[in-house]
Formats: structure tokens, sequence, C-alpha cells
């Protein structure tokens, strides 16, 4: 009896060291757990910042693009001006910048600088509306008739406020004058400002305040077409083969090996190979979305057949077992129940393949899908241009307009992009099925 | 490899069995499949070494033995699922009614079909409970309309003991099902194509004792028309539902006979530890 006192003393002892042992420690645990938490939102806050920076700045420089200002102007066709035996060489934009001129109570001079003058703040556009209303209805010559139409891309960003009547005037491409005019247009109501439909139903153009998108988009949407009927069921079959009917060897091996190193090969090198192999030796017509169609499939094939082959190999062994145990032979039980089963996989990563080719621009480059492209693509054989590669040339053109419409543009692939990742969602959590 | 009595000991039961009088001590019942001198190997490795035993017409078979012994892989020999694993390979004869099954003339596809198979863990297509049953004899076109199919699947069920409990949701996913309907449908997806035989990968290793109990009621009913062969690692099990009882240890089939005979007098010592409980 005596003993037991001092034993249970000692192990209470004990069990107060091993307390105080693990507090102490503890105190150093639960700072290390804060300190990981901190830089994994350090982390995230970092990948934020950058993301809100580069939205931030498309945004607020492509904004304005969908802002147009327009006006409208009532021409009269004077039949004294217009030959009838020869439409086309008549100067309707000195017709247009006429009324216009009266329009702000002025007159023309003997040397033509005050029309010469206004054509700039007027986009040629009106001209060819001049002459397509006269084509289609040659009766019209001796009335008056109305065009309307977006101001030039100069007026415009006058009006945004991107050139400012405060910088000197031999530092702008808009006189004093043609600003005075701008804002007697303006303040008489002429100039409208309204949303700018003609950047999604127009295609690219010389003109900056002409040119749209739709060209473009057409194009990426045929091409991403030829795509995708290409590597999605060349990639799913290839998959399928090589996870469950290939034999593993050795030859098996180096085919995996190759394809996973496919999958990291630099883009443009897909683009050379379009360039010695569809061009060259196939002889497929250049700048075509049928070509950059196939130049993509190439570079999309690696990445389905890799995002087909792990959802194969996630679905478990038990329901081929199942499949072979009532006597389903090795073909059918692939395409009835393994394959089905590994759909959703099989359509995300598919997708997301997709969504990159729609942003690669390395490769088109290459092959020659750089050219200038006014007008939609009427078949897969044509020239078209792709969005990427808009973004791409507008970028690279001189007038300060193209600028804002690049970053419009690259709006405008952004939101394909998002759609066609919402798509992937979207299959994904519908399909998705539990065994 | 040093040599040891209970080696040799196996090499006397291996041959006592490969002789056909031995062998053919079975009584009463005919012999449905006769198997002899099976030798498995997964590519270097051997993992069962000259199995011989002849299993009978309608009745149940069950295969003892602890972990690794090789029991499933023989299971799997005589329906030739082990062809689906490139490395494994298989000499030696398997007979079902006298015809080879590995001979060349035998597709796997339609043996599959006449040796069903029931897996350890309940693996039922993630599809309607009507489909799973149907599936097979879809595939091999064993109806010739809706309403056909329609009666096999029925009396699968029936036959699987299931109907009464899913006859009103046949379209609901058979996943959706407990793990003991889950096995049970599993035994009608087999059951609905036909097969002569069915051969059970432990079947009630993922169950509940009340599961169990229903399994081992099914597996007494069927073995009225079907030759069942069942793995298990219940001794218990073994002694409830079979006829015949096969031990196997280390890639060797030690001791077959009739199960009352081998629970209450095995002949080999390592059979009378391993039921004794003494290892596996």
């Amino acid at each position: 009896m005596t003993d037991l006192p001092i034993t249970t003393t000692t192990a209470s002892d004990r069990a107060r060291d091993i307390r105080a042992a693990v507090e102490s420690r503890l105190k150093i645990r639960h700072a290390s757990e804060r300190r990981f938490r901190l830089y994994g939102q350090l982390a995230i806050a970092i990948a934020l910042s950058f993301l809100v920076v580069l939205l931030g700045r498309i945004v607020t420089q492509g904004a304005s693009t969908f802002v147009v200002h327009s006006i409208s102007v009532q021409v009269p066709l004077d039949p004294a001006r217009i030959d009838r035996t020869a439409l086309e060489g008549v100067n309707y934009d000195l017709m247009v910048a006429d009324a216009i001129l009266a329009k702000l109570g002025e007159k023309d001079d003997d040397f033509g600088t005050k029309s010469e003058a206004v054509k700039d703040l007027m986009s040629p556009d009106f001209g060819f509306q001049l002459l397509n209303m006269i084509k289609a209805d040659p009766d019209l010559i001796g009335k008056t008739v109305t065009v309307s139409g977006p101001l030039r891309a100069n007026a415009d960003l006058y009006f945004k406020g991107e050139i400012k009547r405060s910088s000197p005037e031999e530092e702008r491409t808009l006189s004093n004058q043609q600003l005075d005019w701008l804002d007697a247009l303006k303040s008489s109501g002429a100039v409208k400002t309204g949303f700018n439909f003609g950047f999604f139903t127009k295609s690219d153009s010389t003109e900056p305040e002409q040119a749209g998108v739709l060209g473009a988009v057409v194009g990426s949407a045929m091409m991403l077409l030829v795509t995708a009927f290409l590597a999605v069921p060349i990639g799913v079959m290839a998959a399928v083969y090589l996870e469950e009917f290939a034999p593993k060897n050795s030859w098996t091996d180096v085919i995996e090996v190759n394809i996973n190193n496919l999958a990291a090969v630099p883009s443009i090198v897909y683009g050379l190979l379009g360039l010695g192999l569809f061009i060259n030796a196939l002889g497929v017509p250049r700048s075509s979305p049928l070509l950059g169609g196939l130049v993509l499939a190439l570079m999309a094939l690696p990445t389905v057949i890799i995002a087909t082959r792990s959802s194969l190999k996630s679905i478990p062994p038990s329901i081929r077992e199942a499949a072979l145990g009532v006597g389903a032979s090795r073909t059918q039980a692939v395409f009835h129940h393994v394959l089905p089963l590994a759909m959703p996989g099989v359509m995300t990563g598919s997708i997301l393949a997709l969504a990159h080719a729609l942003g690669e621009t390395a490769p088109l480059l290459m092959i020659g899908m750089v050219s200038f492209v006014p007008g939609v693509p009427h078949g897969f054989d044509q020239a078209a241009t792709v969005l990427p590669v808009q973004v791409y040339i507008w970028e690279n053109a001189s007038e300060r307009a193209f600028h804002e419409r690049t970053a419009a543009a690259i709006m405008v692939l952004l939101v394909f992009m998002i759609l066609m990742n919402a798509v992937a969602m979207v299959v994904r959590r519908r399909f998705e099925r539990r065994w | 490899m040093p040599m040891n009595r209970d080696d040799s000991a196996s090499h006397a039961a291996a041959s006592a069995l490969s002789d056909p009088k031995a062998a053919g001590a079975v009584q009463g019942p005919p012999v449905k499949i006769r198997a002899r001198d099976i030798n498995v190997y997964y590519g270097e490795k051997q993992a069962l070494f000259d199995v011989a035993i002849d299993i009978p017409e309608k009745a149940v078979t069950s295969f003892i033995g602890p972990s690794g012994c090789g029991k499933s892989t023989f299971l799997r020999c005589m329906n030739r699922m082990n062809d689906t694993i490139p490395i494994c390979r298989v000499t030696g004869a398997i007979e079902m009614d006298g015809e080879d099954v590995n001979d060349k003339s035998i597709d796997p596809v339609v043996l599959r079909a006449r040796v069903g198979m029931v897996f350890q863990k309940p693996n039922p297509f993630p599809k309607s409970i009507y489909e799973n049953v149907a599936y097979g004899p879809r595939i091999h076109g064993l109806a010739t309309g809706k309403d056909e199919l329609d009666a096999i699947v029925e009396s699968s069920l029936r036959r699987a003991g299931l109907w009464d409990e899913v006859s009103d949701r046949l379209l609901q996913p058979g996943t959706g099902l407990s793990g003991g309907q889950q096995q049970r449908l599993v035994i009608a997806r087999a059951i609905a194509v036909g097969p002569e035989v069915i051969l059970m990968d432990e079947p009630c290793s993922a169950l509940d004792p009340i599961a169990t109990a229903k399994i081992e009621e099914l597996i007494d009913e069927l073995r009225e028309q079907f030759c069942i062969v069942i793995v298990t690692h219940s001794m218990a099990q073994a002694a409830r539902v079979s006829q015949r009882t096969a031990f196997f240890h280390m890639g060797r089939l030690v001791e077959s006979g009739a199960t009352d005979e081998i629970f209450t007098n095995p002949r080999d010592s390592r059979t009378q530890d391993y039921i004794t409980g003494r290892f596996g």
C-alpha cells in the first residue's frame, strides 16, 4: 500500500513531463501551420493580382472599341456630277464631304483643301455606300439620299479622349480646324454615340473603324471544327488501342514515350511540319481553315491521347472483368462499358485540347495564316484568318485605333475560351457516374 | 530451394490425385470439369503446381486455403479469365464435358457464356438493373424480341432471389442497390446467359452476415441446376454450402474430397492445421 502513492506520483510526473514537451512543440507546430497557410494565401494573392492587372489592362484598353461615333449625312445626288456611263469613276467621297461642309455652313475652297480635311474625318465607306445605292437603283440620281456610318478612326479617338486638343497641333493627326468641325457636328447632334455592332458583323479592314472580328471568329470556328473532327476520333481510337488492346512490349513503350514527348514539343515545330508536309508535299491551300485545322489537330492529338488514356485507366478493372465474365468480347467490353464510362474524361480532355488549339498562334504564322483577309471565309479551302492571328496582325498595325481593337479581339477570344471551358465543366458534371 | 517434408508430401498427394482412380473417387454425380497437370506461371513466378481435380456436376465445390495459395488463380483457369493477363501462362488440361477448354477451337467468349463468374466485389455495370441482366442475353443473341428478353430478365432475377425486391425499380441503376443485392444482381446477370458452371470468387467477403446468409441460401438452391465452384476464406461457409472441398496451399492442391471428410478427417497434416486455425 505504501508503495502505491509513490508509483502514482512518478507516473503523473511522467505524464506532466510529456504534456509539457508536447505543449512546447505545439507552439512550433501551430506556428509552422500558420506560416504555411500564409504562404498559400500570398501565392494566391500574387496570382490573383496578376490576373487582375492582365484583365484590367485588356478591358480598359479594349472597352472603348465597343463604343462608336457615327454620323448620318444627307447627300444630294447631283446629276451633273455623276457620269451614268462610268459609275465606278465618280468622286462620291467629295460629294459626301461637300454635304458635310454644307452642314457645317462652310464652302470648299478652289484647291479642295477643306473637302480633303473633311474626308479625313469620315469613313471612305460612305462613298461605297453611295455607289452601291446608285448601282441598285439608278433612279436615285437627282434625289437626296442619306448615308450613315462610323466616323473615321481619328475622329472617333478624339471623341474618346485619346486625341487631346491640349497637345500641340503639329503633334496630332487632326488640325485645330478639324477639331472645331467635330465639336460643331457633335453639338449639332449630327454625331451619334452608340454600341459598335460593326465590330461583330464586319471582318478585317484597312480602315480601323470598319474592322471587325466576324471573319476571324468564323475562321476560328471552322478551323476548330477541322481540328475536332480529326484530333478527337483519331486520338480516342489511338488511346483505346494503346490502353486496351496493344500488347505491352518495348514497341508500345517507345510509342508511349514518344506520344508523351510530342505533347511537350514547341508548337512552332508543328507549324514547320505543316509547312513541309501539308503545303509542300500535299498541296493543301495555304492560310485555309483546312490547313490550320490539320496542323492544330497534329498538335492536339497527343493531349487527347494522354487525356483519354488516363481516363480509361481510371475505370476500375472490375467493370472489364464483369463484361468479360458474361462472355463479352474484348471489343464489346471496351465499347459497351469502359469507353462510355471514360467519356466525361475524354470529353473534358478533348475540349481543353481544343481550347488550347484555339489560342495557338505560332504554328499558324508558319503556315501563312498571317495574311490580311477582308471577309468571311466561304469554304474550308478559302483564305481565312483566326482570332489569335487577328490579334497579332492588329497589334502590329501602325494606326493607333487598331490597338484598342487588339484588346477587344482578345476579349472576344477569352469569352470564346471561357465558353469552351464552361462546356467542359458542364459535360464533366453531367456525365459523371459512380460505380 | 531446400526440399522439406511437406513438399514431398504434397507431391505424393498431387500424384495420388492425378491418378484417375484416386481422383475418380467422386461417387454419385458425374464429373463436369476434369483438370490435370495444371501449372500456371505469372512471368517467371510459378503460381500453381500440377493441380489435378475432378469437379462434379450439380454440386458445390469449395476451394479453401490461405491467401495467395492459388485457389483464385485456378478458378480463373476454368473460364480462361487468366487470358486477359498478358504475363500469365497456363499449361495442362482442363476438360469440361470431355472438351479441352484451352483448345484452339474453343472461343473464350463462348466458354465464358457457359462458365459464368461472380467476383469478390459486387461489380454491376453502372446501368439499370434491367440492363445489367439483359446485357449478356443481348450480346449472345439469346432473345429474339423484347418480350423474350423481359422474360429472361425476370426469370434470372427470380432465380437469384432478387425479383421481389427490385421488380418495381428495374430501370434504376444497379449500383444503387445494397451490397448483398448487388451480388445477387451479379449472380442473376451470370444466370441470364444460361451457363452450365458458375464460378464464385469469394462472393461474400464484402458482405455482412445477413447478406451472406442470403447468398449461401441462394447457392444451395442453384446447385440443383448448376455446377458451382466457390472460393472462400471462411471455412464455416465452405462447410455450410459445399459438398466437396479442395484445400490449396502454396500453389499446390493438398487435398480434396467430400466436405464432411475434409473437415472431420483430413488426411494431410497441413489441412488439419489450416482447418483447426493453426495457420492461415
